[in-house]
Parts: C-alpha cells; structure tokens; sequence
C-alpha cells in the first residue's frame, strides 16, 4: 500500500498528488513513469513522474474515465494499492541550444521535468502551454520560474493566443534560428502536427508516446509502436521517441480500440 | 505384464460443458482410482521414469508408498525432490518425461504418473504436509528475482537451509506465468496462491512492485547487504512474425490475451477493468502450450471459430499432448502445414490473415523436418489473431546491470555453478535458457540454492 501524503486539484480535470513510495523515489529520473492499481482488482493505468522528493512522487493526472477519476476521489491519507516503477528510459537530454517544449493539457505536467533538465545543462528553453480555455493551462507559474519565454494558446481565447500550440509554434520555428529543438508531449493528434510542423522546419523532435499499457515491463506487447517501420515496445523502449517517423494514426486506432468498453466503464461509474 | 490392465482415464468436465467455463478440465484421481493406477506400475529396479525425471522424482517409491495406504510419506517422497507436485502433476509434459520413459509404455500404455503425482500433491496441500519447521534465520540476507517456479524453488530451498530470504517480483501478484500466463481450466489459481502462502509461512519476504534493474538495481542490492542474488526473471518478451500489419488493432500477442485474462481478470466481463475484445473468428498462430491455452481460452470467451495455423505437421506440435486433445474435442480448428505471410485490416483493424501452405523437407538443428514454402496461399476471414510463437528475456535486467554477460538472443550466460558473469548472482529458469518448462525452472531454482549456499560458506571460509 501506498499513502497519498499531499494532493491540490489544479481544476475539476486535474489534480496533483503525493504518493509515498520509496522504491519508486530511489531511481527515478525525467521520462521515467510509474504504473498504479488504485484498488484491488483495479486496472492498470502508466502515469508520468512529475517530481520527485525524497521517498515522494508527483503525479500529475486527467481525470479521463473510469481508474483516473477513481483514483480522484482518494485524499490525503488514504492508499493506493500498486504503485510500480520508475518504468521506461529516462529522457535523453540532447546537447542542444535552444528548446522548445510544447504541451498540450496535462503534457505538461512530464514535459517541466524535462525542460528543466534542458535548463540545468545549459540550454535555453521556451514552451507552448496550449489548453482547452483558462482554468486548463497549469502549471504556468513553475515554467515562468526557469524558461527563457512561457507562451500559452487556449481554444477559446480566454488566455494567451487563441489557437492551437501549432499557430504559436509556427512563427518561433520561422523567425528564431537559435531553436534547434522541439519537444511535444500531449494528446497524440497534437503530437502528429508538432512532429510535421518540426520536420518540415527541419529541427529535431522528440514526443512522448502513450499507448495502452498493462505490465510496463515488455511482457504483453500491447504497448507497441512503429517508428520509421520498426516495432517498439513502449514500456521498455520509450515512452520518449524522435518523433520525425513515428506512425501517428496507428496508435489513434490502437488508443481507441477500446473505446467502446472504457465507455461501459464511464456509465458504470455514473451509476455508482 | 500379460495381466496388464489398461491405463485408467483421469475423469474431465465434458467437453462441450467445459468450453464455456474456466473450471479445471481434468478432475484427477480420487483415492480408490489412484490406487488401481498405482497396481499397474511393476516397481522396476532400474526405474526409466525417474531417469527421464528432470528433478528425478523417485517415481517407484512414491507408488509403493501409495498402495501401501502411506499417503503422508508419498508426499514426503516426492517433496524431497520436487516442492511444487500438485503443479508439476498437472501441468509437466509427462509424454516426453517420466511416462514417455516407463517401460510399459514399450509395449502398452505408460503409468499415469503424473494423475498420481497430482493427486498426492493435492492430499498433502490438503493436509498441509508442506508446512515444516524450518531454521531460524541465520542472519545472511538472499535477494530472488521474479517468483516464477525458478524464483519460488531457489527461495524455498534457501530458506530451509537458514537462510533469510527475500523475494522481489515486478508484477502485482506473485507465480509468474504460473498466475498470468497458464489458465485456470488447467491450473487453478488457488494452488499457486497455496504455494506461495507456503513460502510466507516459511519466513520468505515477499515484495511487489519491484522491478530490479529499475526500482533497485543489482547492484544496489549487493550494496544493501544481500549476500547472493538469484535471477529467475523468466522469459516474458513475445516473439512477433515479424510480417505486415501485425501492429493492427485486434491482432494479440498470447501474453497480452493471457495476461488481460488471467491476472487482469477480463474473464469477469463486463465488469473487468481490463477487458478483452474478441470477436467470432479468431486465429491463433504457433503450436505451443501458450496457443493451445490462447485457443481454449478464446473459445471460453465465447467466440465461434478458432483455429489454430501452425507451420510444422501434427507431430511437430510442441505442446503436451493432453492439451491437444483437449483443444481438439473442445472444438478448436487445427490447421496444420500453414504460415502467416500478411494481416490484412481495414481502418487499421485486423481482418484477414493470408497463408502460405507448407511441406516438408529435411530435418533441421531442431531434428524436426524443415517446413519448406509451396507458393500456394490462401486467406482466412478473422477478427482477431493471437500470436504464440515464442518468449525472450526481456531486456530491464541486462540494460541495467553493468558486466552481466548475455546470449546475442537475450539469455543470461551461467557458468556450471549457474552463476552468472557477475560475482555472487547467479541465474536460473526460461531467463537462462529460453521459454521451456515449469520443472526445468523448478530444478534450475533449485540446483542454484544449492550452489549460492557453497558460495556463501565458501566465501567465509576465506575471509
Ligand atoms: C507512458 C505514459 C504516461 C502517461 N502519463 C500521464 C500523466 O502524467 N498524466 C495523465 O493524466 N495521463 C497520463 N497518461 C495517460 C493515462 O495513462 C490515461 O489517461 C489513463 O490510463 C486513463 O485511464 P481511465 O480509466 O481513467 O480512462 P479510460 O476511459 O479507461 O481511458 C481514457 C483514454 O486513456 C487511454 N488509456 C486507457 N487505459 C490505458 C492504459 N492502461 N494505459 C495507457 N492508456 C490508457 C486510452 O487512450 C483511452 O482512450 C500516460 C500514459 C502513458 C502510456
Ligand atoms: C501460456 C503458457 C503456458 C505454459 N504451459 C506450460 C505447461 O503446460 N507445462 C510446462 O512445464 N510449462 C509451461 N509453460 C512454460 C513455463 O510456465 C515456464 O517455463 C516457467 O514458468 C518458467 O519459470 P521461471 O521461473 O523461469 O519464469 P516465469 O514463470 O516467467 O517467472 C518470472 C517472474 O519474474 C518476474 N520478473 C521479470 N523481470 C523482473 C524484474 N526485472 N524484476 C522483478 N521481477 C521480474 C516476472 O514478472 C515473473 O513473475 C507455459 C508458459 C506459458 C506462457
Ligand atoms: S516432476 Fe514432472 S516429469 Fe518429474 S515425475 Fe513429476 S510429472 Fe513426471
Ligand atoms: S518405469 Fe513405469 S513401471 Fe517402471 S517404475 Fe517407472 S512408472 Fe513404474
Ligand atoms: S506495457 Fe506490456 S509490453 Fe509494454
């Protein structure tokens, strides 16, 4: 078991949370992630690591379906069942010169560890906060206190540009030539139109890829991936790829081959 | 031998019951049937069986102990040699072991040794006749990787030598494939929970979520004091075909299946958090015990047709041979002489699988003959395909351990003490030698025990 010590809800979606587990704690580093059971019987759901703080562990999650908002409703005090890792390769922090890190929601809660890893080696770093409206782009202040610049674009317009991460990429990959990086971390599709956006400006990429999970150490093959026409093994090859030949709509359809029975699982939650 | 009666069938669920539900198809022996089985072994002075044994199992004796209505010490017989019998009964491949040797078997049909060895395992789980006083710990700290058969034998025989045992597996649940691989029709589950409980009562540490090469590595675990480390990782990472569009959606990895299954509990739909979608058609690729548990699992999820392709003829299948015939009487579709070149999917799902027929030619390294293509193809409508055509180590355990040394495949290099090329870790099971057997991996286990134990005595005497 493993104790909740600190939990905030950024908005109605989002929440941050402290778990207590040492064994996850001693070797994490940015990239890894952790894999939790709320309860027994629970599923497995990858989350990425966020912080870490001694024997602590951020995580920063969207409450999507049913495990999430589950794991949701736990405060602090209470217990999770499973909390397994660190899990996957930490990020590979490129020798580059300027990094641009791009989130879309909840990205970029794995994205600040990254980019501050960036920071402490010495390169300069900007990033793209995109959200759905206001109350969705988070962590603005944790950016502001290391990037070089913090730019936000919501759907709506009620904060920064109106638009997609893209409309905000776009220029900064015209006009500065120092940038010879992109990282994009959030929902696929996002994902798919940075890594063209980037490719065609030729600057190298790198995305964070977050097909289904179960074991997440390379047992069930189910987190596979092609890139460049090869398979990998998200869990123990990634989930950090570059992001130039990645098969982008093969993992839309692998994410949504079970649309249908997450959705079962969402009315049952509704029941309850 | 004239007065030979012939081999008494072990009772099963019935076939077209049995494929709809996850209960054990084999229902075993009772005592009176296990005694009348017991008459047809001859007691042979220079016993084959035991010699075909892996773990040499001293066959003869438990019989004898049998009939003579001393159930604790036929127990007691085979532990001596094999601490996991009411699982090794039911799931070894006894055809090409211990009753593949029996004499009887030259002229007529093999002692059922393995119905026998199950159900004295069973009578002693019933009695608890594994649960023993064991020596307090002598203070030597052991670190075991996985708990799989290999992990939970080399534990188990630490632990009765004094030693102070821990166990460190990556999953949520312990028994490796034993939990999330191998089905309840045929191993059901509660035995393996028994097994482990055992090694609780022991004194063995138990400890989840812990992937070693991740969590910790090895060599912060010499650092934290474990003395000697065994690796009985096993070999969990699927084989692929490595032929177009098995990345499509609905095309399976059988550790996948299984696992969203067995230790997921998709079974429970549709309630399961890890559910499984499977539709009517369902293919399944390779000729293993793993595809014969993927088949019968897929058609006790209900779906209509399943077959079977694999590239070899029947008497190349490699699984056991009960499971076969068991898989054919519950309906599953052999189709033999059969490769898959391509997956064929609309919108990225899976629905066809096109075949080349096969012949064959000359025996190869395996001794097996060759299966050689003929150009002739066909296509098969499906919804899903599971592949079953072999495991490898996965990679966690060699990427973070600095000077293990590894086969170019993945499997640990062990010297003839079973250690590996680290000092003071030593290997055993399907990580050293690639997928095989739940006894091989027992004994590896095993053997290991007793060479970290020479280890460890030896390394004090020198200091
Ligand atoms: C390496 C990795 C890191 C991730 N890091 C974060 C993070 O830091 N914060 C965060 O909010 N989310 C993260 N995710 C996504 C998160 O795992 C899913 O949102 C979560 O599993 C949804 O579960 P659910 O039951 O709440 O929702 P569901 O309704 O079951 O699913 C919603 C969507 O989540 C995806 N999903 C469902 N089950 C799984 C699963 N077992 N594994 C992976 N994806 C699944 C599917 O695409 C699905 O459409 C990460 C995913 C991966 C693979
Ligand atoms: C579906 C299926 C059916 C089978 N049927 C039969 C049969 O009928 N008869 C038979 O004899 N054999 C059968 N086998 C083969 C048999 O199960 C294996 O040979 C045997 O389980 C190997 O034992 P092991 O202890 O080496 O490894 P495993 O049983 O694979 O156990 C290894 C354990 O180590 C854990 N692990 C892996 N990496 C790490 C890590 N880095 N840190 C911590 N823990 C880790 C795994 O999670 C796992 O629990 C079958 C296998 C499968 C998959
Ligand atoms: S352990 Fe397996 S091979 Fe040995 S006697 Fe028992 S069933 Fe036969
Ligand atoms: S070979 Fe057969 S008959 Fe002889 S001792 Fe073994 S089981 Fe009995
Ligand atoms: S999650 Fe199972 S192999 Fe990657």
């Amino acid at each position: 078991m493993y104790k909740i010590v600190d939990k905030q809800s950024y908005n109605q979606d989002v929440d941050w949370m402290v778990v207590e587990a040492p064994l996850v704690a001693r070797n994490a580093k940015p990239g890894h992630f952790i894999i939790l059971r709320v309860d027994k019987d629970g599923e497995r759901i990858p989350l990425t690591i966020a912080g870490i703080d001694g024997d602590h562990v951020v995580i920063i999650y969207q409450k999507m379906g049913y495990s999430t908002k589950l794991l949701g409703e736990k405060n602090i005090g209470d217990t999770i069942e499973d909390f397994v890792g660190p899990l996957g390769q930490a990020a590979h922090i490129r020798d580059k010169q300027h990094v641009v890190g791009v989130a879309g929601g909840v990205g970029s809660a794995p994205l600040l560890p990254q980019l501050k890893a960036y920071k402490e080696q010495g390169s300069n770093v900007s990033v793209i906060l995109g959200a759905r409206s206001k109350d969705y782009v988070i962590l603005t202040q944790e950016y502001e206190a290391f990037c070089d610049h913090v730019y936000v674009t919501t759907d709506d317009g009620s904060a920064g540009q109106k638009g997609l991460v893209t409309d905000a990429l776009n220029p900064l990959l015209d006009n500065d030539e120092t940038i010879d990086h992109v990282i994009a971390i959030g929902p696929v599709i996002m994902m798919k139109f940075v890594a063209a956006m980037a490719k065609k400006h030729n600057r190298s990429i790198d995305v964070s890829l977050n097909p289904i999970m179960i074991d997440g150490t390379g047992m069930c093959g189910n987190c596979r991936v092609t890139i460049d026409d090869k398979t990998y093994f998200a869990c123990i090859d990634g989930p950090d790829f570059p992001g130039e030949n990645v098969d982008f709509d093969e993992l839309m359809s692998r994410q949504n081959f079970y649309k249908d029975e997450e959705h079962a699982c969402k009315l049952r939650l509704n029941k309850q | 031998m004239k007065n030979l009666k012939p081999r008494l069938k072990v009772r099963e669920q019935d076939a077209l019951e049995r494929n709809h539900n996850f209960l054990e198809v084999a229902l075993g022996y009772n005592l009176e049937e296990a005694r009348q089985e017991a008459l047809r072994c001859i007691d042979c002075k220079n016993p084959r069986c035991v010699q075909a044994c892996p773990v040499r199992v001293k066959i003869p004796a438990f019989i004898k102990l049998l009939l003579e209505n001393a159930l604790d010490e036929a127990f007691e017989t085979i532990y001596e040699d094999n601490i996991l019998p009411s699982i090794c009964g039911r799931v070894c491949p006894q055809e090409s072991q211990c009753e593949g040797a029996c004499i009887l078997g030259i002229k007529a049909e093999p002692v059922n040794v393995g119905a026998l060895e199950r159900f004295v395992g069973d009578y002693g789980m019933e009695k608890d006749l594994a649960d023993k006083p064991v020596p307090a710990s002598n203070g030597i700290k052991i670190a075991v990787v996985g708990s799989g058969p290999a992990g939970l034998a080399n534990a188990a025989s630490l632990r009765r030598k004094g030693y102070d045992v821990t166990i460190f597996e990556a999953l949520h649940d312990y028994g490796g494939v034993l939990k999330y691989g191998i089905p309840d029709f045929r191993l059901p589950k509660d035995i393996v929970t028994n097994e482990i409980d055992n090694l609780k009562k022991m004194g063995v540490t138990f400890v989840k979520n812990a992937v070693i090469g991740k969590s910790i590595t090895i060599e912060q675990l010499k650092e934290e004091g474990f003395e000697s480390i065994f690796i009985g990782s096993g070999a969990g990472l699927p084989s692929s075909l490595g032929i177009p569009g098995e990345n499509l959606s609905g095309v399976y990895f059988a550790n996948e299946f299984l696992t969203r299954v067995n230790l997921m509990k998709a079974r429970a739909v549709p309630d399961s958090l890890t559910p499984i979608k499977l539709g009517d058609n369902v293919a399944v690729v390779g000729g293993g015990n793993v595809a014969m548990d993927a088949a019968r699992t897929a058609k006790r999820l209900g779906a209509k047709n399943v077959f079977i392709l694999y590239r070899r003829d029947r008497k190349s299948l490699p699984a056991r041979l009960d499971e076969i015939h068991h898989a054919e009487e519950e309906g599953i579709d052999l189709r033999l002489l059969q490769n898959p070149v391509e997956l064929i999917g609309e919108d990225r799902i899976v629905k066809q699988v096109k075949i080349e027929k096969m012949k064959l030619g000359e025996p190869d390294s395996s001794g097996r003959q060759r299966p050689l293509p003929t150009g002739e193809y066909t296509t098969y409508d499906i919804d899903n395909i599971i592949i079953s055509i072999g495991q490898k180590p996965n990679p966690i355990i060699k990427d973070n351990t600095a000077g293990l040394d590894t086969q170019p495949w993945g499997g640990i290099i062990t010297d003839e003490y079973q250690m590996t090329s680290v000092d003071g870790v030593f290997a055993g099971g399907d990580v050293v030698t690639g997928a095989a057997t739940v006894i091989l991996a027992m004994g590896a286990g095993k053997d290991a025990a007793h060479h970290m134990d020479e280890y460890i005595k030896n390394n004090h005497n020198r200091s």
